[in-house]
């Protein structure tokens, strides 16, 4: 976790998202380190992670159980506050930033999607989806909800409540909820995780379109080679650090990467 | 977020309607105590201006003595005869009424001899040629003539079934004589006069009965056409002698409710009080259940504050939710006031005060501070949870298992708790027992002092909860087992919400412990104070105790058989150095055989030196005045008659319950100076002592006096703090509603805790627990909950009612512990958690394994 090594790791992916001005990602990360816990119980979770997400792209991040991949994207996502280290959003440097000017960082640049949906079980399908906008008191745009939830599959669905939706189609309500303020990042962990194999393909396609069709930057942590498949960029962590970094890749590639990766 | 707060609370609708049960009571009570007392004061206020409706000036004897059981002066018949001969004047009625001190009292006695309705028992003497002056009116007959004729009014008659034509006894100032019923009568448009009973004679017949012979209460007059009241008043004034006083009609009615209105505000504050207790327990409920809420949707805040809900969202939302919660339950709370109102009454039946009522008064006043107060209790108590919520940190909505952070405060919790118990005590302290403070300041260090140190121990309970529920929870490991152990576990497991369930329950029965134990100390000191004071076999009392009752009530069991020896003990008030003061008549030769004189100055030869103006006083009252042994001073009798009177004797009774009067003169002095002398005591020792065949042959001899009462000494002890035994029974209900508020509290958190705990039982019901187990857990640790309610409030009880009896043993108040009172409050905290467990039990047993274990 020393400064040179980190620096290896720095991977530079040109932008060419929707605004394309920029060379630089829309979001870095700078020798970011994490650290659960004090003294001889201490757990590094990330020893030094450097990186760049360019916008426009879907990048996947893979790596074994307890590697740091969710710590990494809480971190990345301003949830979670690193240890050393420096995080920018747009430009910001959210390590910085108080709660107040976070919260409004969140409501213009950051989307989520969660690994157990995290729908409010009280509002309809609609008000999960518009709920970000009324949140940051704008007034949804309808055409802009009608595509977005059309896209996204939920159209005949949409006065119904999270306990009477399937878990893909509460996942749509999700993903829907999270392009609907159209963030600069969206940032899903195991977004297929709790889903079956043939609804979290559904979902990945689903991602992988708005990516396509609206140019939505994306962070994607999995465990599944299939659903890193759709990325545009895979990169592994191992033990807090990020040992590799691929292209657009197979499923087959992609698991030769994970067992190399796990075998070291 | 307005949205999502509402949707939220529609979609935790038992949540929210068991939260809001807690301040439903307390509102309730709020506007109760207001429609009851509005209510009763429109009663009154009709009374008294229907009083005067017709009549323009009244010519009244003053009011020489306040509160004097002989009434006011009364004026003379040729007044009457004066003021009709004035120009102005277009008619005068001389009426024998007084509304305000029951002077003419006049009791139905039915066929057994018993008493017909409550109390005062107004005797009237009515004009029957001159009712425009008279707000009665009469529903049914004649109007009484001659000595043989009374007229009912409407609810004795509907009362006891009594109708024109029919006999009934009347007892006035003499013996109950029998009189034919011409008519029955009802006072203007007053739905009911309360307790009180009218009985109606003519003129004659009252002045006779009443000992007003030749003379009226009162004169009202009405004027000629084009002369004004105030006019009429000016002409009137240069006829009256000087203890006679003219007002108008208005003025009077005005100087009539005044009165009333006093007492009628103490009984509105007295309840609001009550009402204030059950808001404050309330909010203790409303506190707990929002911060059990706002930990069990952690995950939801978190997922709102990913979303982009800033921090002030967040809190917004609780806010909201509690306003919501507040309004809705204060809106129900007002209206439920409404029949809370008129149960209040009953109870107040129940313990022997009835009021007057008339058409329920809802006014505008009612509504706003009750939703107000609601409202506003329950923002108040949801700041706190509202704060916490806002701490939830984002990350909390992808972190499994993840529990609200410890407030930052927390560690200084117990530091906090003790600070605020130190100064609530030194403000207890300072109210109770600093020299010099107003009665307000007094109070309201009293109030705070007492709010503080429920707060401070309620911040400190849940130290104590782990301790405490070993200790309580015992039993339930005994009774029942695994399942009593694991409600153990369970109470312990999140102490702070166990605490302040407990605490809302605690309020509650440390109330009640200091009602308890006040009120024993009391009537311990109190019962024994007078058995120090008297030693007589029987003893002759008014009716109601404390009201005086006729000489020849006394004079009757004096000449009963067996009788060895009867002193007899004259009562009214009088005008001293400008105050009013007790003086009883004494028979010098006899009292000093039952009454124990503790002679400062003096000795009991004092009696016999009392002679025509010899006075014997009480050591107070020598100190109040700086009398000594042949002091002379005057007082004045509510005749207007000036009496001047000689220190034989200072005594120095026992603090409490003073059977005599400040001052006593010889019985002989008092008949010649005070009109309608009438007895508050008749001493009785008879030959061979109390036995049961002596107390019926003396009881025999008081048949036709329905207002005497004959006591045996043990007897008279215990019936001198009836009254304030029937105030305590008073007290205990008053207060049993905020008992209930806690109540609901813990169904909150037991029904909270076992939606928490859905998982957890499916997994036991699967791995063997029966139903019946289930069952039992929940309730075991309903009642070990209770119990450290029990375990906190019982002390805390004892400790203030100590504090209050050592500020009150300067008046010879001793502390006194009534172990079986604390021992049933121990079992209606049992009984409150049982009941407390029903719903929340059965909810727990009725769950269907398989969904509880996939629940999330
Ligand atoms: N709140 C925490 N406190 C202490 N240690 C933690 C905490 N969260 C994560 N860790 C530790 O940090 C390391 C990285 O955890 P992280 O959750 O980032 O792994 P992951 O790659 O997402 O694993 P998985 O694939 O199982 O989700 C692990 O060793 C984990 O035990
Ligand atoms: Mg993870």
């Amino acid at each position: 976790m020393n400064g040179k090594e980190s620096a290896m790791e720095t991977v530079l992916i040109q932008k060419e998202g929707r605004d394309g001005a920029s060379s630089t990602g829309v979001v870095s990360a700078k020798d970011v380190t994490r650290r659960y816990g004090e003294g001889d119980t201490s757990v590094d979770a990330l020893r030094g992670v450097s990186l760049e997400v360019v916008s426009g792209k879907l990048t996947a991040v893979m790596g074994p159980s307890g590697s740091g991949k969710s710590t990494l994207m809480h971190i990345l996502a301003g949830l979670d506050r690193p240890t050393e280290g420096e995080v920018t959003i747009a430009g910001e440097t959210i390590t910085e930033l108080g709660d107040t000017e976070l919260t409004k960082l969140r409501r213009e640049h950051i989307g989520f999607i969660f690994q157990f949906f995290n729908l409010l079980p009280m509002l309809t399908a609609e008000e999960n989806v518009v709920l970000p906008l009324e949140l940051a008191g704008i007034k949804p745009d309808p055409a802009w909800v009608e595509e977005l939830t059309g896209k996204v599959g939920l159209k005949d669905r949409l006065s119904h409540r999270p306990s009477e939706l399937s878990g893909g189609q509460q996942q749509r309500v999700a993903i829907a909820r999270a392009l609907v303020s159209r963030p600069t990042v969206m940032f899903a962990d195991e977004p297929t995780g709790n889903l079956d194999s043939t609804t979290g393909g559904e979902i990945l396609e689903l991602m992988r379109e708005s990516v396509t069709s609206f140019g939505q930057t994306t962070v994607m942590v999995t465990h599944d080679a299939h659903a890193a498949a759709i990325a545009d960029r895979v990169l592994f962590l191992a033990d807090g650090l990020i040992v590799k970094d691929l292209g657009r890749s197979s499923a087959r590639e992609i698991l030769a990467a994970m067992e190399e990766v796990s075998r070291q | 977020m307005i949205r999502v707060t509402l949707k939220g609370l529609a979609g935790r609708k038992l949540r929210a309607l068991l939260t809001a049960l807690a301040v439903v009571l307390g509102v309730a009570m709020v506007s109760g105590t207001y429609v009851l007392t509005d209510t009763i004061q429109k009663a009154f206020d009709g009374i008294f201006s229907e009083s005067y409706e017709g009549t323009d000036a009244v010519i009244n004897g003053k009011q020489l003595v306040d509160f004097s059981s002989s009434g006011r002066a009364t004026v003379s018949a040729e007044l009457l005869d004066e003021v009709g001969a004035l120009p102005e004047v277009e008619a005068a009625a001389g009426g024998i009424i007084d509304l305000q001190s029951n002077s003419n009292p006049a009791k139905f006695v039915g066929e057994s001899g018993k008493p017909l309705g409550g109390d005062p028992t107004f005797g009237i003497g009515l004009d029957s040629s001159q009712l425009r002056f008279t707000p009665l009116r009469l529903v049914e007959g004649e109007w009484a003539k001659g000595a043989q004729q009374v007229v009912m009014d409407a609810n004795t008659a509907a009362d006891h079934g009594y109708d024109v034509g029919d006999t009934v006894g009347v007892a006035t100032l003499g013996p109950v004589k029998q009189y034919e019923i011409t008519g029955v009568t009802k006072f203007g448009s007053v739905d009911s006069i309360g307790g009180a009973t009218i009985a109606v004679f003519d003129v004659p017949t009252a002045q006779t009965l009443f000992k007003k012979e030749g003379r009226f209460d009162g004169i009202s007059v009405a004027a000629k056409e084009g002369v004004s009241s105030d006019e009429l008043v000016g002409a009137i004034q240069p006829l009256l002698p000087a203890e006679a006083e003219v007002k108008t009609g208005e003025a009077q009615a005005a100087a009539d409710s005044e009165d009333t209105n006093e007492g009628i505000s103490f009984i509105t504050y007295m309840l609001l009080g009550f009402g204030g207790v059950a808001l404050f327990v309330g909010a203790f409920v409303i506190f707990n259940t929002l911060s059990i809420t706002v930990a069990q949707r952690t995950r939801e805040f978190a997922t709102l504050r990913t979303l982009g809900a800033s921090r002030r969202q967040v809190l917004r939302s609780v806010i909201l939710e509690g306003f919501v919660i507040g309004l809705l339950a204060s809106v129900v709370g007002l209206f439920l006031g409404l029949a809370l109102g008129k149960g209040m009454n009953s109870l107040f039946v129940a313990f022997g005060i009835d009021l007057p009522q008339a058409g329920t008064v809802f006014a505008t006043r009612t509504i706003v501070v009750s939703l107000l107060v609601g409202t506003v209790v329950t923002v108040l108590a949801s700041l706190a949870p509202a704060f916490r919520a806002t701490r939830v940190p984002p990350i909390l909505a992808v972190r499994e298992g993840s529990t609200l952070p410890r407030s930052r405060f927390a560690p200084y919790a117990p530091y906090v708790a003790l600070g605020t118990i130190v100064v609530a005590v030194g403000a207890l302290g300072a109210g109770l027992f600093a020299n010099g403070l107003g009665t307000k300041s007094v109070l309201l260090l009293l109030g705070l002092g007492v709010i503080g140190l429920f707060v401070g121990v309620a911040l400190l309970s849940s130290r104590l909860v782990k301790p405490l529920a070993a200790l309580v929870g015992w039993p339930a490991g005994r009774l029942a087992g695994s399942s009593g152990r694991l409600a153990r576990e369970n109470a312990v497991r999140n102490p702070s919400r166990t605490a302040a369930t407990a605490a809302a329950l605690m309020i509650g029965l440390a109330l009640v412990t200091v009602v308890a134990v006040l009120g024993s100390s009391l009537r311990n000191s109190a019962q024994s104070a007078v058995e120090k004071q008297i030693d007589a076999d029987y003893v002759v009392t008014h009716e109601n105790g404390f009201d005086p009752f006729p000489v020849e009530a006394g004079e009757a069991v004096t000449d009963a058989d067996g009788v060895e020896l009867a002193s007899q003990v004259r009562f009214d008030q009088a005008r001293a150095a400008d105050s009013e003061v007790d003086v009883t008549g004494i028979d010098p030769t006899t009292i000093s055989r039952f009454y124990d004189f503790e002679w400062a100055q003096g000795s009991e030869g004092a009696l016999d030196r009392l002679g025509g103006d010899g006075a014997i006083v009480q050591q107070q009252f020598a100190d109040d005045h700086d009398l000594s042994l042949g002091s002379r001073f005057p007082i004045e009798t509510a005749s207007g008659d000036t009496l001047r009177v000689v220190v034989r004797g200072i005594y120095d009774p026992p603090e409490l319950d003073q059977l005599l009067g400040a001052l006593s003169v010889s019985q002989r002095n008092f008949d010649a100076s005070f009109l309608r002398p009438r007895n508050l005591f008749t001493f009785v020792n008879v030959s061979g002592g109390e036995t049961a065949a002596t107390t019926d042959a003396l009881e025999g001899t008081l048949a036709g006096f329905p207002d005497a009462k004959l006591h045996t000494e043990s007897d008279f002890v215990t019936s001198r703090t009836k009254e304030f035994s029937t105030l305590l029974n008073l007290l205990y209900v008053l207060l049993a509603f905020s008992v209930v508020v806690s109540l609901f509290g813990m169904v909150n958190t037991l029904v909270l805790s076992v939606f928490e705990r859905t998982r957890e039982l499916g997994m036991l019901r699967a791995v063997g627990m029966t139903r019946r187990q289930a069952r039992q857990m929940i309730r075991h640790e309903s009642v070990i909950t209770a119990l450290i309610g029990a375990a906190l409030g019982l002390p805390l009880g004892i400790f203030l009612a100590g504090l209050v009896t050592e500020a009150l043993s300067q008046f010879g108040v001793g502390f006194s512990l009534p172990i079986g009172t604390l021992i049933i409050f121990l079992c209606v905290a049992i009984v409150a958690g049982v009941l407390a467990a029903i719903l929340p039990a059965r909810r727990a047993s009725r769950l269907n394994v398989l969904e509880a274990l996939q629940y999330e």
